[in-house]
């Protein structure tokens, strides 16, 4: 990996733009100058079953014609959707391939019909995890994952996407001790060794039939951490730690050939723009619906695509919940794309509000912050493993959650502040500089009920 | 019961080796097992549990005292079990079929054998059966976890199966999408929503 990033100027990290855009075979761009609706939809609170399945595809097809509807209506240049199955769809993998079939269906009538460039990222789940302890090589759950893989292209995916695990049989536990090798150990040796193996054989399988494989998440690890830290269960300092830790696992996905753009979830992604150039996707106010953040602005401030992470297909007032997170993500993307229109200066004021209007207040949105990114992005790449990548980006966003404090840049209650010391002692004692002697350290430790090091290429 | 007060702080700061010390150190003065466990352990438990509702104190260190606590349960248990002490009450729990995630259900679990009960923890993706056996082997209150709206569903097809059962076995609910309507709506017997308060769910159950 190059040792230095794509993008080093604060001038040119920013919303809507990347240095290597994606363009889809339909012509859908991202990257090259606006941000668009990327948005995704669930059933409601309902059985998935072979009984239910008709209710089912009733309902994808209710919300897909839905949110093309009310795109077409509110002018959206450019739509894209995101199905990511339900655990049930990937289990059964004809399942999921159908309603992508449906999704995409629709999206090349509408895109026929109105010129609305549209796409369909795909997003199986991975469910190697329903083995306990994870068999992540082999075994019935690999073989399903790989036939969804092969077959997502067929089904009219433009984009292949997951949110993958490796690792978080223990990061889980990791979190809930608030215990910094263990996140690390779990991280930076488990989930990049995986993402190596898994994202491996997602590429070749992309390659093979004419889908663009986009990107991961962090999202069991660090967005695990900010829900506990929202819920008070764990320092919100210390989940702004696992957010940088998480950055070099997600760009493994990179360095395996996906081209982006990132999973909406990984807020991490930013690192990802800014070492690697690829087009990210994310999810911040509009995506309330799924989920509370602290970093509902700020997060727009460097995405390509603008996502509402999920919504259930419920009634409101105005609508189905689909068609209202349509209508709420293309009124945020219209909003940076006037900016972007008028002027450079403008797209860099809007972004710098959108910056200042979260980073001040939580440490997690703190180390989302734009000029952070860059500075900790360029100590990540000095690393020659993912896992000394791990461990610089841990030592470099202390430190720079360490000098924000100082300086006030960000509010750090009270109760944190010693969270902090307790990180730094961690990183200095607890957090080896290389992957052999953190598995040497780590490996006696793990209970081999929860985790087996052998699915990681780790010898016991 | 009298509390002993440096057994009381020794668990709420989580220092594991202390409370050994002092437990032992009181047991050969000739303190009384059930009183050390009762009047001490479970208080200091059910403190850090309220200091956690109050946002004073964050998981990791309940964890802490729970180790603490851990460790004056290996000393007390063998004698509370010659002494013919029962536990206040056996509970199962489980995440519902379809569903992996256990973090809440792991730290209600925690909470819940901090506070004195036997807890059988069956673990994720559990489905009727899973549950049927834990009621088998004497457990009085099932507690049934989910975080996805897809598989709360789950929980009701337990309620009823227990229902129809004839079963006189007390379910709980909890878990992000779970709540006190969608419990009463399946005729579940209770509905928390975070771990001390599942705590306070599972001793008005066992009333």
């Amino acid at each position: 990996m190059s040792k230095t990033i794509e993008i080093s100027s604060l001038d040119t990290f920013i919303y809507g733009r990347s240095p290597k855009p994606v363009i889809t075979d339909r012509g859908l761009e991202i990257g090259t100058g606006i941000v668009f609706p990327e948005v995704n939809f669930t059933l409601p609170a309902m059985n998935c079953n072979a009984q239910t399945w008709p209710k089912v595809v009733a309902h994808y097809t209710e919300m897909i014609d839905d949110v093309i509807r009310r795109s077409i209506e509110l002018e959206v240049p450019q739509l894209q959707i995101e199905f990511e199955t339900l655990p049930d769809m990937t289990l059964n993998p004809a399942w999921g391939l159908e309603i992508n079939r449906l999704l995409a269906d629709k999206l090349i009538a509408a895109q026929e019909r109105t010129g609305m460039k549209t796409a369909l990222r795909f997003t199986p789940n991975d469910i190697r995890e329903f083995s306990r302890p994870p068999i992540m090589r082999s075994g019935i759950h690999w073989e399903n994952m790989l036939e969804v893989f092969d077959k997502a292209g067929e089904a009219g995916a433009d984009f292949l996407s997951i949110e993958s695990t490796g690792g978080k049989e223990l990061c889980d536990e990791a979190l809930m001790n608030a215990d910094l090798p263990g996140v690390v150990f779990a991280l930076g040796v488990l989930g990049c060794r995986d993402m190596e193996f898994l994202w491996k054989h997602m590429v070749e399988a992309c390659n093979r039939n004419g889908v663009i494989p986009a990107g991961d998440s962090a999202c069991g690890f660090a967005n695990t951490a900010m829900v506990l830290a929202d819920k008070q269960m764990i320092p919100r300092v210390f989940s702004a730690v696992v957010r940088v830790a998480s950055a070099p696992r997600t760009l493994v996905a990179v360095t395996q050939g996906a081209k982006g753009p990132c999973k909406d979830c990984a807020y991490e992604g930013v690192y990802v723009k800014a070492i690697t150039g690829t087009p990210i996707s994310l999810e911040g106010k509009s995506a309330a619906c799924a989920h509370l953040s602290p970093i509902g602005n700020i997060a727009s401030a460097l995405c390509d695509c603008w996502s509402n992470e999920s919504v259930q297909n419920v009634q409101l007032l105005s609508g189905k919940a689909p068609e209202v997170s349509a209508e709420q993500l293309a009124y945020d993307c219209r909003l940076m794309n006037v900016a972007a229109r008028r002027s450079p200066e403008d797209a860099l004021r809007l972004r710098d509000w959108l910056v200042e209007s979260d980073a001040p207040l939580d440490p997690q949105a703190y180390v989302l912050h734009p000029e952070v990114v860059l500075r900790i992005s360029e100590k990540i790449v000095q690393g020659e493993t993912p896992y000394e990548q791990t461990r610089i980006a841990v030592a470099a966003a202390i430190d720079e959650l360490r000098r924000g404090a100082d300086e006030k840049a960000y509010k750090l209650a009270e109760r944190e502040e010693s969270w902090l010391d307790m990180m730094e002692m961690a990183l200095e004692d607890d957090i080896p500089e290389t992957e052999e002697e953190m598995i040497a350290q780590q490996a006696p430790l793990v209970d081999s009920a929860k985790c087996d090091l052998r699915e990681y290429g780790i010898s016991v | 019961m009298a509390r002993n007060e440096e057994l009381f702080n020794a668990i709420i700061k989580g220092k594991r080796k202390d409370v050994a010390t002092i437990v032992q150190a009181a047991l050969d003065d000739g303190a009384n097992v059930e009183e050390i466990l009762m009047g001490s352990m479970i208080p200091a438990m059910r403190e850090i549990g309220d200091r956690f509702s109050r946002n004073e104190v964050y998981v990791p260190e309940m964890l802490i005292a729970a180790r603490a606590m851990q460790a004056g349960l290996d000393i007390v248990d063998p004698l509370l079990a010659t002494a013919g002490h029962k536990a206040l009450g056996k509970v199962a729990i489980g995440t519902v079929k379809g569903d992996l995630h256990d973090i809440g259900k792991n730290l209600v679990a925690m909470m819940v054998k901090g506070a004195g009960y036997e807890v059988m923890d069956l673990g994720v993706d559990c489905d009727v059966a899973k549950y049927d056996e834990a009621v088998e082997n004497g457990a009085q209150v099932i507690m049934l976890s989910a975080l996805l709206t897809t598989t709360m569903p789950y929980m009701k097809e337990v309620v009823d199966h227990f229902k129809a059962k004839g079963s006189d076995v007390k379910i709980l609910i909890g878990g992000a999408p779970v709540t006190q309507e969608y419990a009463d709506e399946i005729g579940a017997d209770g509905y928390s929503s975070d771990a001390n308060q599942a705590v306070g769910s599972v001793e008005k159950v066992l009333v």
